[in-house]
Order: C-alpha cells, then structure tokens, then sequence
C-alpha cells in the first residue's frame, strides 16, 4: 500500500531555491489538468445513467428524458468538459444530482470531519512512531528493538477496520466511554466533537505509526552506519547528542515522504473506518456518490482530493529543502 | 461481568479527563424522560421531496410524518383518509370527489387548500414532471377546484386501485411557494417539520405545534445514517440509537431476541424477490425450460441460507399478507429429477449456459450463490456478474441484456408490471394483458379480488420467473418504545404514534 518514492534531487538542475518552487507548481497545474481530463472520461464511459437511478424502476422515459434535461446531461461532452472546468477555476464545483446543493458546500461541510481527523491521526501516529523507531534504533538487536519490531509487525499485519470493530466493542459496547460513532458537528462543542473522533483517529493511526517507526529505526540505522557519525564521534560528541543532532536529522529525508503519503492515505483513503464510525467524511461522500452515479460531485470531490494530494507533496518537496540546508541555499 | 468490571475500572482510570467530561454529559442526559428518538436507516435520501425521486429513503423519512397526501396508508396496508377526510365515487367510478380537512396549515404557516391539491397533482402528471411515478396519476383527466375544500378528479377510465394510489409518498400535496425547495427545505403539512440535515449523518424533524390532527407524541426525531452493518449493530448495543426499523445485520439478530433491553420485529413487505428471467431469450423463451428451472430451485434452503430464515415463500408474484393472495407454493416444489426430465423435454437434456447478473442487496449476492448451485445440479451453468444498481438499472432493467437476475420488487401491488409492453422480463402474453385491464377498469372488490387471483394463477402457470420469498421486515428496538410499524406495506417509517412507555 506504502510505496517509499525515491526522493527528488532538486539540485541536481543547479537551480535555486525559488525557480525549483515556480518549477515544481508548474508541474503540479499540468498534473490537476491532466487528473482533470481522466476524472472526467472515466466518468464519461461509466456505465449507468443519473436520471435512472434516480427515478427508479417505474419512471417513464419522458421523465427520464425531462430530469436529463434539467440535470443538463444532454450538452456535448467537451461543452460540459469546459463548463466544468472553467468552473471550478471561479470557484463553482457545480451543483449535485442528487443533493441539489452546491458541491463546494457538500466538501466543505464533509472536509471538516476529514481534515480533523487526519491531523489528529497523523500526530497521534507520529507521536508513536518518532520515540519508538528511535528507541529501536538506539537499541538494534537487543531485546527492546526485538519486541518493538515484533509489535509493529502486528500493527502491520492487523487489518484497520477490524481493529476499529474491537475498538468499538470495547469502548463504546462495553465501556460506554464513547459513542459507537457518528458525528456531531463542531457546534456541539470541542470536546464532543472531538470524543467522536478518538476512536476512528486510533483507529488509524495505530497501523500508521507501525509502519513510520520501521522507516525511522532503518532510516536512523542506515545513518548512524555513515562516515559522518564516526567523525562526530571522534571529535568527542556523545553518542547521544550525535544521534539527535547529526543521526534523527539525516533520516527524517524518507521518514518526510511517507509521512507525505500519509496524510495523503489518511485525507482521500479512509472511507472503510468512516463506515465502521459512520462519520461523514470526504470519503464516504464520493463512495456514495459514485453508487447513486452523482457524477457532479464524484467528480468535483476527486479533483479536490488530487489537488490536496498534490499540495501535500508539494509541501513535502518544500520540507527536504528545510531539512536539507543544502537545497535551502540552491547549491 | 466481573471482567467487564474490572475492566470498565482499569480503563476509566487509564482514560484521559476528557473522556471522564464527556461520559458525565451522557450519563446526566440519560437520566431525564426521553421525548426524543433517534431511529437508524441504511441509506441517506438523496433529498427529501419524495414527489421527485424513486429512492425509497426519501418516503423512510418523510412519509406520514412530513408530508401527506389525500389519503394515506396504514400500518397494514389499508387505505386511511389523511389531507381527505371522505370522499364520493361516482357510479361509472370516474368521478372522485374529495372534502378536504379543514384548518390545515402547511409548516411554513400557509394554508392548505383545495387550490394546493390541484397544484400538486398537475404538478405530478405535467409533462416536465419529474414523478418517479407518474404512471400512478396517468388516468387523470382533470382535477377541479369546487370550492375551498372540496376537489373533484375526474379520470379518463375507471382506476381500480386510485385511492391506493393516492397514498403513495409520491402523491403527497405539496404548496406553490415551496414545491421548487422541498429537495433541501421540505415543507408539508404533517405532525413533524423538517429541522436541519447534516449531510451523511442524520435528519432532524421536530414536533409541529399547529398540526390539524392529533399532535405527535415525540417531540423530535433524528434519522441517523448508518449504512455498515457492524456500525448498525454498535450502535443499537451502546444505545446510540433507540431504533433501526429495517436492521441490517440480521446474523447478529439472536443477540438482540435474549437481550431484554430490545424488542426484535420480524414483519413483512411488499417485496416479492424473484429470480427474474429474460423470457426472450434462448432457452428461457420456452416454458417448459423455465418451470424446469423453478422445481429445480430449492426455496427454503435458500431463505434459510440467504436470508436466515427470515422471508416467507412466495409462489406468485403477490403479497402473502394481501386479502387476494392464493398461495401457489406447492405448483413448482424442489424436485431436481422432475427438473432434468423438463428440460429432456424441451431438448435441453444436457442442460445449457447463462448469466446471472446480481445488484448489490445480499439477497441477491447470497441467493446468487445457491441458486448457481441449485441449477449446477440440473446441468445449467451459470455465470455470476455483479452489478451495481447503476449498471444494473442500465443492463438489466433497461437494455434488457441479462438471462437471469435477482431483485426485490418492493412497490405495493405490483403484479400488473407482467402486463406492461417491453417490461424487463420481455413476457408477452395478450391474455395476462386483458386480465390486468380489466382489473383496472373493476371497483367492485370482491371481483377485483377474484382477478388478482386469476392473475396470480397465469403468471405462475407460465413461470414466467422462480418466484423465491417474500422479503421479511426485521426491525430492531428498545424495548421501552411503542408504535412503530412491525410490517412495511410501503416503505415508510411512520413515527406519528411512536411514544415511550410511561
């Protein structure tokens, strides 16, 4: 699921720090535009038609053909393409088939549960893992790393959405201490809202951390093995301060890009935890979506994502060039 | 228990204050008299005017509690006055002509008139309609204004089943100014109004202070959105909701019937599930072929087996609990010999191949299964392709390119579908057509009844499909609630008399 990407060498264009940004931004429009053109023909070729599903087994066929009309479904593709897209360039995401709201209002009510519970994922999960991969680390082949390693190994292997089952069991069947699920909405406080989002960002971010220590503790072990370490070392360093100042620096390059991927997993990947906790997540919006063929939101929901993933990488770029003083100064 | 409570200490000291806030919040609201519910359904509506769209969780809310028609029908099927408080038929059973009650307003504080009656039911069969069911309103030729509460529809031919039709969610009597918002604002005349939607998670309604009728014991409801079986099982257990009507996990049902904090429903529906045949098509063209098929299933085990025992055989294409039904399970029993020797008959010794294309329901993947099995037995050989309900609907139901299919149909009194030209199952028969015509044009009931039987009769004679069970209502709730509906004649969650005990 977790692909390590190979990390970029900016510099290898010898270009300064700002030209690389402009570069990189370019890149990343010509890759919405691209998400653009295959979300919709993939749209376009999906079986299934809208108003049908809609209307259901006994409408008749003018009917159909009257809500097609109002729907506008029977302009010519490349009219729709563009109307589409120039849209969303005015901030218009379009109107969904089934809802009759604006898409824009339905992600962005949606993108309130989802984002939440990413963060708070994503820092539970680091939390977790930047300790325990450097303890591992710090302790390679004794006891400690061996039961560290063999955990995480679980946290792997343990399905997500059964651990969220046991998780519910356990805390809202027989405890009581939390709802089973569902969402109440920021407005009914911080902390209720917050409650509900315990156990699904556990539930997350459990694997999660799992796999981000394993990447540190070999990240860390491949740079304590540099020739560097040994230098600072030798010029009378700790063993502590050099794993902290020169070791944990130099491998947050790898541990940087799966936290990149992520979050990326956690904002556009989550709809099976969003059903197990029934939360109204961005996820669970275009499943659904897709299912009732509300090809105005998946659509508009999907290019929101990529943009957001693609946004994420960005930012990630950026965090090599703060980690690595080298990209920083463009050399 | 003693774990459980050793457990529930350890945890409660191992967890954060936080959580100990929040737990003190649940417990203080716990201990007040409820005069809320919170009720679970499967699917989110897509909207709510359930005069524009086919989906059936549109009606699970709105039905009865915020929207009502000129009658309405009741918890077993039967025809009950609602906006309509009587009505005259005239003798040639053309002429309807409705009173209306008086002094009803709509939630929005405009009044309803006979005016919105007409409104409603133009509406409904205009040409730019959008009615998922505008065939119910087909036969009307005009409706009129006699005075403010009284309306006169005059048909174009005699409706047997009008003021049945007439209860559908799909007819309910919507005002002017609100009609265009009702997707996203529903505005009606029953006992509860619409108070907010959080989209994906719940529906809001709330009492409505000035109905015409007999208020709502309820002062508010929500419909919690909980389609993952699991989920739906969690939440009925923890108590985060109070009901779910048509519970989606029926393997976990046995935990439910011991425990005496919950009542466990088993009803029925309007959904006869059939295993639908093109009869158009190669093999199944001949008759012989397709009663072959139907001895060759076996029915039980596949109630047993698809639906844990909670559906009831079926051997027409009609609902047991109806007064006009005639059971018809014995014609086709499970007999794969007798099977075998049909299809020798109609030359198909050595069986033949086919498709067998499912939508999404777990009848229909489950039954799926069996019945591939089933038939394996008699020397046909099915394929299975799953099909979403998009591409079901396309494939299936409109481009008729399919051998076999499961699926419930769940419209009320639906057998005259077997008379429409170029329906789905591509069955033909002239006679069957003039049987159902003449059901449309009889008002006498004991006549109408005799038809219906005869229908019954002429479809399973044919088998034009292998008509497998009727699909059971399993509803799940606590046991302090009373007044929700144990069987669905429509699919409706009528709350208007739900009320808890004490």
């Amino acid at each position: 699921m977790i692909v390590p990407v190979p990390v970029r060498d900016p510099q290898a264009d010898g270009l300064p720090m700002f030209s690389y940004g402009v570069l990189r931004l370019l890149g990343l429009t010509l890759t919405l535009l691209a998400a653009s053109i295959v979300v919709f023909v993939v749209l376009e070729v999906l079986p299934g038609d809208p108003a049908q599903v809609m209307l259901g087994i006994n409408a008749q066929p003018d009917t159909l053909e009257a809500l097609r009309a109002e729907l506008g479904l029977n302009a010519p593709a490349l009219t729709r393409y563009l109307e589409w897209v120039t849209g969303m360039f005015r901030g218009d995401f379009g109107i969904s088939y089934t809802y009759d709201v604006p898409v824009a209002e339905l992600l962005a009510e949606r993108a309130w549960v989802s984002l939440p519970l990413a963060v708070i994922a994503l820092t539970l999960s680091t939390a977790l893992a930047f300790p325990i991969g450097i303890m591992a680390a710090r302790f390679r082949g004794r006891a400690l790393d061996t039961g560290i390693m063999g955990l995480t190994q679980i946290g792997i292997a343990i399905p997500n959405f059964w651990f969220a089952i046991l998780l519910v069991y356990v805390f809202a069947i027989v405890l009581r201490l939390v709802p089973s699920g569902g969402f109440p909405g920021w407005d009914a406080g911080f902390f209720t809202a917050l409650q509900a989002l315990i156990l699904p960002a556990i539930a997350l971010a459990l694997p999660q951390a799992a796999i981000l220590a394993r990447v540190m503790r070999s990240a860390l072990i491949d740079v304590m093995s540099e020739d560097y370490i040994r230098t600072a070392r030798a010029k009378g360093l700790s063993a502590r301060v050099t794993l902290w100042r020169h070791g944990v620096r130099n491998a947050l390059i790898p541990v940087l890009t799966i936290l990149g991927l992520q979050f990326s997993f956690l904002i556009a990947g989550t709809v099976i935890i969003e059903n197990v906790f029934y939360l109204p997540g961005l996820g669970r919006l275009i499943f659904q979506a897709i299912t009732q063929r509300d090809l105005m939101t998946v659509k508009s929901g999907v290019m929101v994502l990529v943009a957001l993933v693609v946004a994420i990488t960005f930012i990630v770029d950026l965090a090599y060039a703060a980690v690595d003083p080298r990209l920083r100064r463009g050399r | 228990m003693n774990t459980h409570k050793t457990l529930r200490a350890f945890t409660k000291l191992a967890i954060g204050t936080a959580l100990a806030m929040g737990l003190a919040g649940a417990t203080l609201s716990a201990a007040q008299t409820k005069t809320d519910v919170s009720l679970g359904i499967v699917l989110e509506p897509p909207h709510l005017d359930p005069t524009a769209g086919a989906a059936a969780a549109i009606d699970e809310v709105t039905y009865a509690n915020v929207f009502e028609g000129l009658t309405r029908i009741g918890p077993n099927g039967e025809v009950l006055p609602a906006l309509a408080k009587s009505w005259e038929i005239s003798e040639d059973g053309l002429t309807y002509t409705f009173r209306l009650q008086d002094d009803v307003r709509f939630h929005d504080g405009t009044d309803f008139n006979a005016e919105d009656v007409k409104f409603s039911l133009d509406r409904a069969r205009s040409a730019d309609s959008t009615n998922a069911q505008k065939p119910l309103f087909e036969a009307i030729e005009s409706v009129e204004v006699v005075a403010p509460d009284t309306v006169q529809v005059v048909l174009s031919r005699p409706v047997g089943g009008f003021l049945f039709n007439l209860g559908w969610g799909d007819a309910v009597i919507v005002a002017p100014e609100s009609a265009d918002s009702n997707k996203t604002q529903p505005v009606g005349t029953g006992p509860f109004a619409f108070d907010r939607w959080v989209k994906g998670q719940e529906i809001s309604l709330k009492r409505f202070e000035d109905y015409w009728g007999e208020p709502a014991a309820l002062e508010a409801a929500q419909f919690k959105i909980i389609a993952d079986p699991n989920a739906a099982f969690a939440a009925m257990m923890s108590g985060d909701v109070d009901a779910f009507p048509n519970f989606p996990a029926p393997e976990t049902l046995m935990q439910f019937e011991t425990d005496p904090r919950f009542t466990v429903s088993v009803g029925s529906t309007e959904g006869e599930t059939i295993l639908a045949m093109n009869n158009a098509n190669g093999p199944l063209a001949n008759a012989l072929v397709r009663q072959a098929i139907s001895h060759a299933i076996n029915k039980q085990a596949l109630i047993e087996g698809a639906m844990f025992g909670r559906g009831t055989p079926i051997g027409s294409h009609f609902a047991p609990h109806h007064p006009a039904y005639t059971d018809l399970t014995g014609t086709y029993p499970f007999d794969p010999d007798k099977a075998k020797e049909l299809l020798a008959e109609a030359g198909f010794a050595d069986g033949f191949t086919a498709t067998l294309k499912l939508p999404p329901p777990q009848y229909a993947r489950r039954g799926g299964e069996l019945i591939r099995s089933d038939l394996q037995k008699v020397g046909i050989e099915l394929e299975i392709v799953p099909l979403e309900w998009a591409q079901w609907l396309t494939e299936v139901f409109r481009e008729k390119n399919y051998d076999f299919t499961i699926v419930s149909h769940t419209e009320p009194m639906d057998i005259g579908i077997y008379a429409r030209d170029d329906y789905y199952f591509n069955y033909d028969n002239p006679e069957f057509k003039e049987l159902i015509s003449a059901l449309n044009a009889e008002t006498d009931k004991e006549k109408r009844y005799d038809l219906m039987r005869q229908a019954q009769e002429m479809i399973t004679a044919d088998a034009v499909n292998v008509f497998l069970f009727q699909l059971g209502k399993t509803g799940v709730w606590n046991a302090e609630l009373e007044g929700l509906w144990e069987n669905a004649p429509i699919q409706a969650n009528d709350i208007t008399k739900v009320h808890w005990k004490n």
